[in-house]
């Protein structure tokens, strides 16, 4: 696509690229190209001299049991965050954006949370379910259930998942909101006029509509499962107790900055690269959309 | 105030030709219209004069100067566009003022140019509304108007009208022309509507296929239609054209059905031809003269102050016969009609072009 | 009677949305008011952990504190206000940097044809993929190569790059009539007085979505500052608040940072409610 009309200065375009493009080219092209380059090579214990190893650092990370541990924990971790986030928002958009009294203010209630950090979401739930300060933490212990997120490492799962959907929710709920009002009132109408009920409704008409939505949320919370969660578990559970809310973006920060592991940590990064890259690819029917026909 | 020549003006996209060697001459404050169907090219002529589409071959000048190389800018020229394309966030005054102020024309002028074209187009009460608060023909005043106090060489406009309702497009007809006589300036106008046409022009420039057919006053245009192109565009129903045949000594010209119209002039020099015939719906009469044609009526449409007859000759070709007044006739009456003397124009039934009168 | 006790039943019907709804807000809501709650008691009282319902008396003591001293009753910390004004620094230069970086490089892109443009384009395109976590290494070792480590540029230049932004104003750029853009010629604007004039002035709303969502997302970072501040005066909020917190032992200075997390969470909350209509347009435009 592009306009008919267009200016004709050399040098203007270059310029106004300049910045994104110095950005990008430093910041992105280059390192993502020496996560590849390290990937690939081994440094000796001084880092003077590196070998080139084909693909020995992927061999070492992906036969290790506690990486394979890890993706496993990540997947459970993401699926759940995404299935959790998305069902409530749904629930709540749909019930939001029926004809009910004060719908305009349960909307702003329910927006607001996308504000917060990951990292603070995580921070508020300790707040309630640490088992020491946390009203709710304790009132578990008190009714005899032995609940400590800090040793248990189930618990911890649970409790990374349930921060982390919380803050997603009102993402997801922004996006069902949106597309439920793009859905024509007459189609509604007529459908109610045929004689079906309001679940019926849902099934047949709304949620096969709002499938482009979800479709599109899925990947969102997935990426977001993937990586913005650093500073929930971050702030939460470090990734314990033992490695059990450890995920794959944790590993490549505990690999690569604390325990200095660059052959092994650039290798998770490509591993991880290439997921997104499918993510994305997946995505791509609607990306491709915006880029040909915007 | 300026004269503006087009000469052998070529326009190429790629291998496709849009325009394929345009020559004309706009006299120093005349009005020129450029008219033709959908995709002939007018607008990408009056773009290559605007200097928004570069020119692939021959010259443009303006004033004298020839301003192919120059930019839209420099070449002291105002557009008025089809959508207006007034800037949205800015108010009426600014539309009109910002061209002088990037011309970096002094305050208290911009503010004398800018009432005094307001004032010639009503526009006073509206200079602080934003063009999303003013009705359709007030934006098309305010496009005006930002050409008017440009005082350009120049105006040209790209089918100013057409986003007009129909009764509002001819009061901004009767406007424009007003305008022009008033100012005097030099316009190339864009249309595809002949009734604009015929009633704005000073010369029309009918343009089919990036070639222009015809350049003439509108009068010309009517009265003798240079090629069969021109001949069916202009004319509302537009010429009938029928296959005839000059008889052997060229006295009279055979009619599809078997009627002979004996001819005013013969034309010897044509003897036997095959020719295209036109004949103007309004130059046809119910009459049993010699050389009528009989016609069997399928359809009569009573518009008033007209009355319009579709028919068919024997042999199975369609007729058009527009008369004054009521409908005298009903559908499947048998009808003879005849054309007015002289009302004949015969075409090249291979080229189209309109062949010469008789000696 | 059949009628009364319908009519009664509908209206439970009815009530089932609004009582589905209100749990909602109220799981949402009822942490922040904890929290508030907290920042009004001393860290004895929340460390025994029967934090009352309704606020106590220590407001101004917890908040007075954690904004301007570096040290509560067992450690020493950031002070708020050094760490607010780093957040703060961080979460503008990203906005409003990857809006005007975007909205240049779009510029470039709608309105001008030139050797490798698709591939520039592109190139802006690919970053959309991969988010900075997954380069982090690398692009870690390049800002300390570039001596940039606890400075604001090493925190927020390499998040500078922005392919939605970009994306985002093409596609509006490209609803811009040809022929306003002619118009513009016509009165003698060329390409930078255009942009001045009408391109910035009618992408305005636009740029207001777009400085909401990136506000935020710039305020929100986590694992790079994380990387990329050493320093105490370098310390944003959302890292500072976990660095105070460190284990989560119950021997904490709580009512500290139950206030720096409510003063943490008070500038993006205030930013995403009071422009609530055009982030909620922005955000779902720009992933359209
Ligand atoms: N940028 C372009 N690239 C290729 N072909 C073009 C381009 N612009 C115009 N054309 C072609 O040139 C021809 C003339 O176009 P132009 O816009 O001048 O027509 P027009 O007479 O103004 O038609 P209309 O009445 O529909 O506005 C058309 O066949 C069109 O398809
Ligand atoms: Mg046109």
């Amino acid at each position: 696509m592009q306009r008919r009309v267009i200016f004709d200065n050399k040098l203007l375009p270059y310029l106004l690229l300049a910045p994104q493009v110095a950005v990008t080219l430093v910041f992105f092209i280059w390192p993502a190209a020496q996560a590849i380059w390290q990937s690939v090579h081994i440094q000796d214990a001084f880092g003077l001299r590196s070998e080139f190893v084909w693909f020995e650092n992927f061999q070492v990370v992906l036969s290790d049991p506690n990486y394979v541990g890890t993706v496993k924990t990540t997947a459970i971790f993401s699926v759940a965050v995404t299935a959790l986030s998305l069902g409530v928002a749904l629930l709540l958009a749909v019930l939001a954006d029926s004809k009910i009294k004060g719908a305009r203010a349960y909307k702003t209630l329910l927006i607001w949370p996308y504000a917060l950090a990951p990292a603070v979401a995580a921070v508020l739930w300790m707040f309630i379910f640490n088992p020491e300060i946390g009203s709710l933490g304790r009132l578990l212990n008190r009714l005899g259930y032995d609940w400590d997120y800090r040793l248990n490492g189930d618990q911890a799962l649970t409790m990374v998942v349930l921060a982390a959907s919380w803050k997603q929710v009102s993402y997801n709920f922004i996006f069902f909101l949106a597309g439920l009002q793009a859905i024509p009132r007459s189609v509604m109408e007529a459908a109610s006029i045929d004689g079906a009920g309001p679940a019926r409704r849902f099934w047949s008409i709304t949620f096969p509509l709002l499938s482009p939505t979800t479709f599109f949320l899925l990947v969102v919370d997935m990426v977001y499962a993937f990586f913005e969660t650093f500073g929930t578990i971050h702030a939460l559970t470090q990734g314990g107790p033992g490695k059990a809310t450890e995920t794959l973006i944790f590993r490549v920060y505990q690999d690569g900055v604390v325990n200095n592991d660059l052959g092994g940590s650039s290798a998770q990064s490509v591993i991880l690269m290439v997921i997104v890259i499918a993510l994305t690819a997946v995505q791509f029917r609607f990306v491709e959309r915006k880029v040909h026909y915007a | 105030m300026a004269t503006v020549d087009i000469r052998n003006v070529r326009k190429s996209y790629g291998q496709v030709e849009a325009i394929k060697g345009i020559d004309v001459a706009v006299r120093d404050g005349e009005f020129l219209v450029l008219l033709g169907p959908s995709g002939c090219g007018k607008s990408t002529l009056l773009r290559m004069v605007a200097g928004l589409e570069s020119i692939t071959g021959g010259e443009i000048a303006i004033g004298g100067r020839v301003v192919n190389e120059l930019d839209p800018k420099d070449r002291d020229i105002a557009m008025v566009f089809q959508n207006y394309a007034l800037y949205p966030h800015m108010t009426v005054f600014d539309n009109m003022a910002y061209g002088l102020k990037i011309r970096g024309i002094p305050k208290p002028e911009i503010q004398t140019r800018v009432a005094k074209a307001a004032e010639i187009l009503e526009l006073g009460r509206f200079l602080d509304r934003r063009p999303s608060q003013l009705s359709g023909g007030q934006r098309q005043r305010v496009a005006m108007g930002r050409a008017i106090v440009r005082e350009p060489s120049a105006f040209l406009f790209d089918e100013p009208l057409s986003n007009l309702d129909a009764k509002l497009r001819t009061q901004m007809r009767v406007e424009i022309k007003r305008l022009q006589d008033r100012l005097g300036i030099t316009s190339l106008y864009v249309t595809h509507d002949q009734v604009e046409a015929m009633t704005l022009a000073d010369r029309i420039l009918v343009m089919n296929h990036g070639v222009a057919e015809q350049i003439g006053t509108p009068l010309e245009v009517y009265q003798r239609p240079e090629s069969l192109f021109v001949a069916g565009f202009i004319g509302s129903p537009p010429m009938n054209v029928l296959d005839a045949r000059f008889d052997a000594d060229g006295r009279a010209v055979a009619m599809p059905g078997g009627a002979v119209l004996p001819l005013d002039r013969p034309r010897p020099a044509d003897a036997g031809r095959a020719v295209k015939l036109g004949i103007r719906p309004e130059h046809l009469a119910l009459d049993a003269a010699p050389g009528a044609s009989s016609i069997l009526v399928e359809l009569v449409e009573a518009l008033g102050a007209d009355t319009v007859v579709y028919g068919r000759l024997p042999d199975g070709e369609s007729l058009v016969i527009r008369m004054a007044g009521l409908p005298s006739c009903r559908e499947g009456d048998r009808l003879a009609v005849a054309p007015q003397p002289g009302a004949l124009h015969f075409f090249d039934a291979t080229t189209g072009r309109r062949l010469g009168e008789a000696a | 009677m059949t009628t009364l006790s319908q009519s009664g039943g509908r209206r439970l019907i009815d009530l089932v949305p609004h009582i589905v709804l209100i749990v909602g807000v109220l799981i949402f809501a009822f942490p922040i008011y904890v929290t508030l709650i907290g920042s009004t008691w001393d860290s004895a009282t929340i460390g025994r952990g029967n934090l009352p319902l309704t606020p106590g008396g220590e407001a101004l003591v917890n908040y007075g504190q954690a904004w301007s001293e570096s040290h509560g009753a067992r450690a020493s910390y950031t002070p708020v206000r050094v760490m607010l004004l780093n957040s703060l620094v961080m979460a503008l230069t990203i906005a409003l940097g990857k809006i005007a970086i975007s909205i240049i490089s779009a510029y470039a892109v709608a309105f001008f044809r030139f050797p490798f443009r698709m591939a520039f384009f592109w190139m802006i395109f690919i970053t959309l993929m991969l988010p900075v976590e997954v380069r982090i290494i690398p692009t870690y070792k390049v800002v300390a190569d570039l001596g940039l480590i606890d400075s604001y540029a090493g925190l927020t230049i390499p998040l500078i790059a922005s392919a939605t932004a970009t994306l985002l104003f093409r596609q509006f750029f490209l609803t811009i009539p040809d022929e306003l853009v002619e118009a513009a010629k016509i009165d003698g604007a060329g390409a930078l007085r255009f942009f001045v004039d009408v391109v910035l002035p009618l992408s305005k709303t636009n740029i207001a979505a777009l400085f909401v969502i990136l506000f935020i997302y710039g305020w929100n970072q986590y694992l790079w500052p994380l990387l990329i501040t050493n320093s105490a005066d370098m310390e944003t909020i959302v890292i500072g608040i976990t660095k105070m917190i460190g284990t989560g032992e119950a021997a904490n200075d709580w009512n500290l940072i139950m206030a720096t997390t409510v003063l943490a969470m008070l500038p993006p909350i205030a930013v995403v409610v009071l422009m609530q209509r055009w982030f909620v347009k922005g955000l779902v435009d720009s992933e359209k």
